[in-house]
């Protein structure tokens, strides 16, 4: 399948204006979706579709969406999750600067489904030029019918609100962007309650990716088989790749779930000055660390967890074999420390005490023993924090040491000269 | 500093007015008065929390979590090098060290004149284009030492 799904349209500039988005056959998905099936069928469509969430989890969307309790006397929101922040990760600013109708119209049938009257898209602070094509495209859909009061006289009542954030990785794990819009200091909460049962305002709440609600309106105008048709059997559709580090050619690839990693780095150009691979990230630094001998593995959920690694984001980081593993694994680490909003102590002073010691490793000061530190800290950390980021942090340093330990040993004893990058 | 006027405060309020949960305006009203102010002051902070009509103290928390607020002097041109790992390997570190050399500032300061602030970020999701600089609002990519040159001596006219 050549055929793009999401970035069909992102190359061409005008597509940002209302009404070339409509002449390439924008909002008839949305008018299809108000006028001839009822809510709960959208959600049943797109649970037939296999969509799963494009942010990380990869968790099914329509069985999201089917947790929204409906007789509550509660309003219910949709939130856009657009803090796209995991290092390595630059799709979801291609779609909504390239395409955000698209975005918008995926936020409006997806809002149609859950019964939610309101929504908002949350967007990173860094990217203000998105924030300001969001909001323009926002009030060409409302001078056309497509957001307000009674959309297209079908009797749906419903508005879009941008809400920008303030520089904070951790506002992109769903319950720190609530907080965060709630005008608070983003800091996770507990789950249970899901944002599903309790979320904004302490109202039910579905969070979707960018990426994940763009391909609702492709499964309205096409249909769930057609969807499913695209990938594998448990990861349907398409992917995008955000493809950066040691290749020639970084950028976006939007391919069929499933696509062999060796297929995308010939995509990419392949590795930089005729170098080889040494290792890459499969989905951003959040997910365990892979190497050459990975080259055939499938892109999608299934296939990357059978060996050991995840999907994430999507972000393909690329290292060539010249890298050095743990200076790259240091700095990961150093993002980590960083960004951990300091809630759980294990995650505040896990990654902090990670980064000392690999300091001191790069310092050639390190002991032998702190190879076996390093993971103790990660065993402390893994699993006993309210949010991901915690175990995120240990991803990056428990598969390098898995796959390089002898680079490992070979640095602290100092036979490691050869690789400075 | 005495940030706000009669003028601006209306249009905090009008701000307020959007959002049906009053503390949901915090962002946004920061957001407004750094970019008309370019930093944020303690008497700034006083009025948003009592416009809100909650305790400065929780304004202030809100504010210090974020790293995109000023609270200081704000420099004219505050440049964000990008220097995560997709920058890094594409040199990003050459043009922070040319950015310190050329500017005679070390990352987190600013420039005597008040002209410049250098400062390194996170990831800004711009890795296709490393590497990355921000300066202000604005993203510049595929940044060289050449390019980064030409920008600070426009921005130095």
């Amino acid at each position: 399948m050549d055929e793009k799904i999401i970035l069909k349209y992102t190359d061409i500039p005008e597509q940002k204006n209302i009404d070339t988005y409509i002449k390439n056959g924008g909002y008839k998905a949305l008018q299809r979706a108000l006028s001839e099936y009822k809510p709960d069928e959208i959600i049943h469509l797109v649970d037939k579709s296999g969509l799963r969430g494009r942010g990380g989890a990869g968790f099914p969307t329509g069985k999201k969406w089917s947790f929204i309790p409906q007789n509550i006397p509660l309003p219910k929101y949709l939130v856009c999750n657009t803090d796209e922040g995991e290092p390595g990760t630059f799709k979801d600013r291609e779609i909504i600067e390239g395409d955000p109708h698209l975005v918008i119209e995926g936020i409006a049938i997806s809002s149609y489904a859950i019964g939610a009257h309101k929504a908002y898209i949350y967007i990173r602070g860094e990217f203000a030029k998105g924030a300001e094509i969001l909001t323009r495209a926002i009030n060409q859909a409302k001078e056309k019918g497509f957001i307000g009061e009674n959309i297209l006289g079908l009797g749906f009542d419903f508005d879009i609100d941008v809400y920008r954030g303030a520089g904070a990785y951790i506002c992109g794990e769903e319950t720190a962007l609530l907080d965060s819009i709630e005008g608070k200091r983003a800091m996770p909460r507990l789950k249970p309650p899901h944002p599903v049962a309790k979320g904004l305002y302490s109202s039910p709440t579905v969070i979707n990716n960018v990426e994940t609600l763009a391909n609702v309106p492709r499964i309205i105008e096409n249909s769930a088989e057609w969807f499913a048709g695209i990938g594998t059997p448990h990861s349907t559709g398409t992917k995008i790749f955000c493809i950066s580090g040691d290749v020639n050619n970084p950028g976006v690839y939007e391919v069929p779930m499933g696509t062999p990693l060796k297929e995308l780095l010939e995509m990419a150009g392949g590795i930089k000055d005729g170098k080889k691979l040494k290792a890459f990230f499969p989905g951003g630094p959040s997910t365990p660390i892979l190497t050459s001998a990975h080259l055939n593995v499938g892109m999608d959920f299934e296939s990357l967890k059978k060996i050991g690694s995840m999907l994430g984001s999507g972000a393909i980081i690329v290292l060539d074999e010249d890298r050095s593993i743990i200076k790259t694994v240091a700095r990961l680490t150093e993002f980590y420390r960083n960004e951990s909003c300091g809630k759980c102590s294990p995650c505040r002073e896990g990654t902090d005490w990670l980064l000392k010691v690999y300091q001191r490793i790069i310092d050639n000061k390190g002991k032998k023993e702190d190879i076996d530190l390093l993971l103790n800290i990660c065993e402390d950390i893994y699993g006993t924090t309210f949010c991901p980021l915690g175990d995120a942090a240990t991803m990056p340093v428990i598969s390098s040491i898995k796959y390089f330990r002898k680079e490992y040993e070979e640095y602290i004893n100092g036979k490691c000269s050869n690789i400075n990058n | 500093m005495e940030n706000i006027n009669i003028l601006v405060e209306k249009e905090l309020r009008d701000i307020l007015k959007k959002y049906d949960y009053p503390r949901s305006a915090i962002l946004p009203m920061l957001h407004f008065i750094q970019k008309k102010y370019g930093s944020i002051s303690k008497k700034d902070v006083e009025i948003i929390a009592d416009l809100i009509g909650i305790n400065p103290t929780e304004i202030e928390s809100v504010l210090s979590f974020y790293s995109m607020f000023n609270t200081g002097s704000s420099a004219k041109y505050i440049i964000y090098a990008c220097s995560n790992i997709s920058c890094e390997f594409k040199g990003a570190g050459e043009i922070i060290t040319f950015l310190e050399n050329r500017l005679h500032i070390k990352v987190g300061q600013t420039t005597g004149d008040g002209k410049f602030a250098l400062r390194t970020v996170e990831c800004l999701a711009a890795c296709s284009h490393s590497p990355v600089i921000q300066i202000n609002d604005i993203y510049y990519e595929h940044m060289t030492i050449e390019k980064m040159e030409k920008i600070i001596s426009e921005m130095e006219k």
